[in-house]
């Protein structure tokens, strides 16, 4: 058999448990060995469902361990990784776990993977310097409506109808004596001014105004689409985009 | 010695070195042992930034590395991807390793990537299709790779000649070098049913640039027999040290390598490891490798 139609059926046999074992594999004495192939299939699945685990610690969490499991493995059927990168296999997770029967009745799950994506994301993103949080300081108030920033390669804006970040926090820490969890989404901004990624809950219109400082767009723009949320304010989210060290450069018109 | 050390291509001594894994970053960087060398997977340095870079600029300061890739299906009978081949060239470049090395395996098919090493039948086409990856690489990275030599479970029907033969051909015919796995001899020969002594015997330890030692897990084949499985999760096994005291005692000492993969010890255990193999390198180049009280 040539190598190429030997190895497709190879491995089609690896992914579907019910597909025989592949004609001519055989143990040392030419005999059929359905339980030989099988430590292969079960290498692939087992280190495949690790590779999840590892990227959504907090999903397997909440689900519990066997459960997430079984669930692992029929996406690990479905979506096989498309590279050796494993670093960042689970692209299709969130949108697998909207769909997934037994567990579509929790609606945040798919964001709460989708949160744990993007920390990954910022966790391997390019190193760089970001400013101090007094790099305003330099700017003129006048000028500063035409401010415009290039943000850390790690930033990441999500923005949920669920309270992503509260559940992900409850998922590792517990929650607060005598919380509850809260009603309404939060957005969320995740950044790695360092080593370590950090997140933070955005105020209202927060999501709007950094998603359009991230197109290059001048301040007074941003500051215009956060304005469109209710309660949005302004002097706020710029303390926020300070504080959070989430901007390596800038410029403002008419400066030197 | 120039303080540049990064600027050099550090050779890799024919000294111990263990596999490096993210939860020993502190105790090597902070503790800086008494060891020949570290080798990365090199697919776990292909992000663009952050911890996994910044702990590995600090340990490759202070000690040579190698660089092995499990992700290249160098025995894939389609191409090799390209994308991948040149974030391989990138860490090689980055950090200027001692040694690059690869496995005889495939992983990589049109339905994706399968994360195991996966076994070729020993067929003249395959042996044409490896040496021709192994050439396309050497040529990309402008440099000699090892290829190691697989732990197996099956045997293929169309297989035409024997393991040892067709390594030989790959590197007749690609002018790579080879990287023994003294654990994978021993699961072979186990699962395969020969002799890992006569397997040893007959390798072309000339080409052999780097020996590696692994731990590996008991389970039964078909016909209840023994069937081992390179599962790299404990401590190297006594007839698999057997082995490799017995090879280095008739070919010299080599750089050796342990990896210890999953249930990955405390730094201690994993060191101690590492301190047998120096043993007995040290004791075979005339107290070449340095000793450390324990």
């Amino acid at each position: 058999m040539p190598l190429k139609s030997s190895q497709e059926a190879f491995a089609a046999a690896l992914l579907n448990p019910e597909a025989p074992v592949p004609e001519g594999v055989v143990n040392p004495e030419g005999a059929p060995a359905p339980k030989r192939f099988a430590v292969y299939r079960n290498n692939v699945t087992v280190s495949l469902i690790e590779a999840l685990a590892t990227a959504f610690p907090v999903i397997e969490k909440s689900v519990g361990e066997e459960f997430f499991k079984a669930m692992a493995a029929e996406f690990v059927r479905a979506h096989p990784p498309s590279s050796p990168l494993l670093m960042f296999y689970g692209d299709a997770f969130p949108g697998f776990l909207e769909q997934f029967e037994p567990v579509r009745h929790l609606t945040y799950l798919s964001d709460l993977a989708k949160l744990e994506q993007l920390r990954r994301r910022a966790y391997h993103a390019r190193d760089a310097e970001p400013l101090g949080a007094d790099f305003l300081a330099a700017v003129p108030p006048k000028a500063l409506g035409t401010l415009r920033v290039t943000f850390h390669p790690a930033v990441h804006i999500l923005t949920s109808s669920h309270p992503v970040l509260s559940i992900w926090e409850w998922n590792n820490a517990g929650a607060p004596d005598g919380a509850s969890l809260p009603q309404t989404g939060e957005d969320v901004l995740i950044s790695r001014p360092e080593l370590d990624v950090e997140q933070r809950r955005l105020p209202p219109g927060g999501a709007a105004f950094l998603q359009t400082l991230a197109t290059a767009a001048p301040l007074g723009e941003a500051a215009a689409a956060g304005a469109a949320f209710e309660g949005f304010d302004l002097t706020a989210n710029i303390t926020g985009l300070l504080e959070s060290r989430i901007v390596t450069d800038f410029t403002v018109d008419g400066a030197a | 010695m120039t303080t540049h050390r990064l600027s050099q291509k550090d050779a890799i001594p024919a000294r111990a070195g263990v596999g490096l894994k993210a939860c020993h970053y502190d105790d090597i960087i902070e503790g800086k042992p008494d060891l020949g060398w570290f080798e990365i997977h090199a697919e776990n340095y292909m992000g663009d930034g952050g911890k996994p870079h910044h702990a590995l600029r600090q340990i490759r300061e202070h000690y040579p590395l190698s660089c092995h890739g499990v992700g290249l299906s160098i025995g894939s009978a389609q191409g090799l991807d390209p994308d991948h081949l040149d974030r391989l060239k990138k860490v090689v470049e980055r950090y200027e390793p001692g040694l690059v090395s690869e496995h005889l395996a495939w992983s990589t098919h049109d339905t994706g990537f399968l994360n195991d090493l996966l076994p070729v039948p020993y067929t003249h086409e395959t042996l044409d299709r490896v040496a021709q990856h192994i050439d396309q690489v050497q040529t990309h990275l402008g440099r000699q790779i090892l290829l190691e030599n697989p732990s197996t479970y099956v045997a293929f029907a169309e297989s035409e000649m024997s393991e040892i033969a067709f390594l030989e051909g790959v590197v007749a015919k690609s002018g790579c070098g080879l990287l023994l796995d003294v654990n994978n001899v021993f699961v072979s020969a186990t699962n395969q049913g020969y002799s890992p002594e006569d397997y040893l015997a007959r390798f072309p330890v000339d080409h052999v640039g780097e020996i590696h030692l692994g731990g590996h897990a008991p389970d039964l084949d078909d016909e209840d027999r023994p069937l081992l499985i390179d599962a790299h999760d404990r401590a190297v096994a006594g007839q698999v040290w057997q082995l490799y005291e017995d090879l280095i005692a008739r070919i010299g000492p080599r750089p050796t390598l342990v990896e210890w993969d999953n249930d990955v010890p405390v730094w201690p255990d994993l060191f101690a490891e590492a301190r047998r193999a120096e043993a007995i390198l040290g004791s075979k180049a005339g107290g070449g490798a340095k000793s450390r009280a324990a």
